[in-house]
């Protein structure tokens, strides 16, 4: 039965092949020059000084690259499963051809296996090439942008990738069974598969583990990238970027509070940084203008005494996932997944047996 | 000598409709037997019951023995042509003959092959571009070829033209000759069963009407045609299997074990096609006197 599900499947396997052969050369020949763009311009950035400029022009190349791949592997486990898996029985059921498999001198049982384990182990083995190749292909800009844990990044590097194609693959061939007719088939597993990724990413992700609750101390932060004060319509407010926090760290929430649990007000930031408060904030024209160390020389003094007199109230409270769990949630989430994918194996398995009689 | 096929208070349901109602059937082994019923009988669904593609809702079913489909070793005694003789379409002929070597342990590849040969199949032809009548050949190589004890076809020659009727049916007796099947087939041609049955069962309304060897039938079976007279005048072991009259003028199909001697009727051989009717429009009549009185209780 394999040797038969093999013999159904190989002309999409070779299809596949084709994709992954293409896009295994575009990124062999682009990667190395990626790698060799960052060693160049971002790695030795400090000693120019600039970083900000060297980062943000690095992040940039390659871009309409990127974004397919970014939004190739996001379609492909739903491809997978619209096109693998859907028509795998609900072909055979309109067809009428089951009743020529059934009647050969194999039970139901492992007909079943024989096609989910083929074109399964092949779903399994596509999206984890393409998974493997975008993340190494990826690595220099990950780097950068030091935001492992964001929605995007998170579904489209390492491990999970492997567990959506595996449940979409199965996804689609239960909703070939239940609904036993190709087309509508198709169009509940894209509906169904899109309605459980954002389910796990709104809902579930957050709540895989407890997060850290921790505060820091403003004089710790006055250094990096991107903290400062913004100057916004509603009034002045404290500014901290994520990745001032923790590079890769996933953060919930990132409150600016007194030990009593309040925020600073607007005329107490008014006093304490009267730079950002009056005259027109540098570097933008407009409303969202913020006050950096790097403004001006007068301007960083005046900056180090707003952050000095901020930290002696105010500590930043934030609560996140830190970097070192990122494997942990890949972990989870696949796993997650691969269940999901089992559970509805057996679903198929009871179905073809008790229902389709 | 064992049943091939026997069923006891048989009865399957899909919802609430009744597709087949207390089917109490012994087909004995070594028989062509056909089994013929109009369209919606449920020939259907008695066939799959007996290949194990459906389960029963009541009553029992058993092939060779065995509850269908029970185990693969069942399943490899029993073949199977399904409605539209249906092939994978994108699957060569030759692919066709693997695939039944893979999934068939008593595989006879030597005879599948030598039979794709007589019929003049192109082996790389994808089973997709076959006629009706070719793709109906190779779906019968396919069954033959596991070399099954009993071969069951669901009106295989339904869609094919007069001429792959007969060859269809033709390359089937040479089978049966050759390797000694039982067969059972369904038709909803008497015509198409004539030639090749020597078992009936008329099955009408989701009910068995009448079973036996066809010789039998026709033996025990007259048209008798006299004056009309209350049928139910007849002596015992006469049965009245259907009655039409005009005014003055009744005919009878009766089914008598004994010869019919009564001078005041005209006696009359019947031919299986008519046999068949009259079992048919009996089981109609009944059918809609049922349904009727029920709408009366309502």
């Amino acid at each position: 039965m394999i040797r038969l599900s093999w013999r159904q499947f190989r002309t999409q396997a070779a299809v596949a092949c084709a994709v992954l052969a293409v896009i295994a050369v575009i990124l062999a020949i682009t990667g190395p020059h990626l790698v060799h763009l960052y060693d160049t311009t971002v790695a030795p950035c400090k000693t120019y000084g600039d970083c900000g400029l060297a980062q943000s022009v690095f992040v940039r190349s390659d871009g309409k690259l990127q974004s397919f791949l970014a939004d190739f592997l996001l379609v492909v486990p739903a491809l997978i499963g619209i096109f693998w898996g859907a028509p795998l029985i609900a072909r055979e059921l309109e067809a009428g051809t089951f009743r020529l498999a059934w009647t050969q001198s194999i039970t139901r049982k492992r007909w079943l296996a024989a096609k989910l384990g083929v074109v399964g182990l092949a779903s399994i083995a596509v999206a984890a090439l393409l998974s493997l190749m975008v993340t190494w292909w990826s690595n220099p800009f990950d780097r950068v942008n030091a935001d492992r844990f964001s929605p995007a990044m998170f579904g489209e590097r390492g491990i999970t990738p492997v567990g959506y194609a595996a449940f979409a693959f199965v996804l689609g061939v239960t909703a070939g069974v239940l609904i036993r007719r190709t087309l509508p088939a198709m169009a509940g597993t894209l509906a169904a598969f899109v309605g459980a990724r954002v389910a796990m990413t709104i809902w579930v992700r957050p709540h895989l583990i407890a997060p850290v609750r921790t505060s820091l101390s403003f004089l710790s932060l006055g250094s990096k990238t991107g903290v400062g004060i913004g100057n916004t319509p509603s009034g002045l407010s404290m500014i901290v970027p994520e990745t001032a926090i923790a590079p890769n760290a996933w953060i919930y929430t990132n409150q600016i509070i007194d030990t009593a649990g309040h925020a600073p007000t607007n005329r107490f930031l008014r006093a304490a940084c009267p730079l950002a408060a009056g005259g027109p904030p540098p570097g933008s024209q407009t409303g969202g203008g913020s006050a950096g160390p790097h403004s001006s020389p007068s301007g960083a003094a005046a900056f180090h005494a707003c952050i000095a007199k901020v930290a002696a109230q105010f500590r930043v409270v934030v609560t996140y996932q830190p970097a070192g769990r990122y494997w942990a949630f890949q972990a989870c989430e696949t796993a997650i997944f691969l269940a999901l994918a089992l559970i509805l194996a057996g679903v198929c398995l009871w179905w073809i047996r008790h229902r389709l009689s | 000598m064992t049943a091939v096929l026997e069923a006891r208070g048989l009865g399957k349901k899909y919802g609430r409709r009744r597709a087949l109602s207390d089917c109490t059937l012994v087909i004995p082994a070594g028989h062509v037997a056909g089994l013929v019923g109009p369209n919606g009988a449920g020939k259907t669904t008695l066939l799959h019951l007996a290949v194990g593609l459906l389960q029963p809702t009541s009553g029992t079913i058993a092939v060779l023995g065995g509850r269908p489909a029970e185990s693969p070793a069942l399943l490899g005694r029993v073949g199977f042509v399904a409605q539209e003789t249906p092939v994978y379409a994108a699957l060569s002929v030759a692919d066709h003959l693997r695939l039944g070597a893979w999934l068939n342990p008593g595989w006879d590849n030597d005879g599948a092959e030598r039979r794709i040969e007589q019929l003049s199949l192109d082996p790389s032809q994808r089973a997709g571009k076959l006629s009706g009548g070719q793709r109906a050949q190779l779906a019968l190589t396919l069954a033959i070829a596991k070399r099954p004890e009993l071969l069951i076809l669901d009106e295989p020659v339904a869609s094919l033209d007069p001429l792959a009727r007969r060859e269809f049916l033709q390359h089937l007796m040479e089978a049966v000759a050759e390797h000694g099947l039982s067969v059972v087939l369904s038709s909803h041609l008497v015509a198409d069963l004539e030639r090749v049955c020597d078992y009936l069962i008329v099955l009408a309304a989701s009910r068995v009407q009448v079973t036996g060897e066809v010789e039998e039938l026709l033996a025990t079976h007259y048209r008798l045609t006299g004056a009309r007279r209350d049928p139910a005048s007849l002596p015992a072991g006469q049965q009245v299997v259907q009655a039409s009259h005009t005014d003055r003028q009744g005919t009878l199909i009766v089914r008598s074990e004994g010869p019919i001697h009564d001078p005041a009727w005209t006696v009359e051989q019947i031919s299986l096609e008519d046999l068949v009717l009259a079992y048919m429009s009996q089981a109609g009549e009944a059918d809609r006197v049922r349904r009727s009185g029920l709408g009366v209780v309502r």
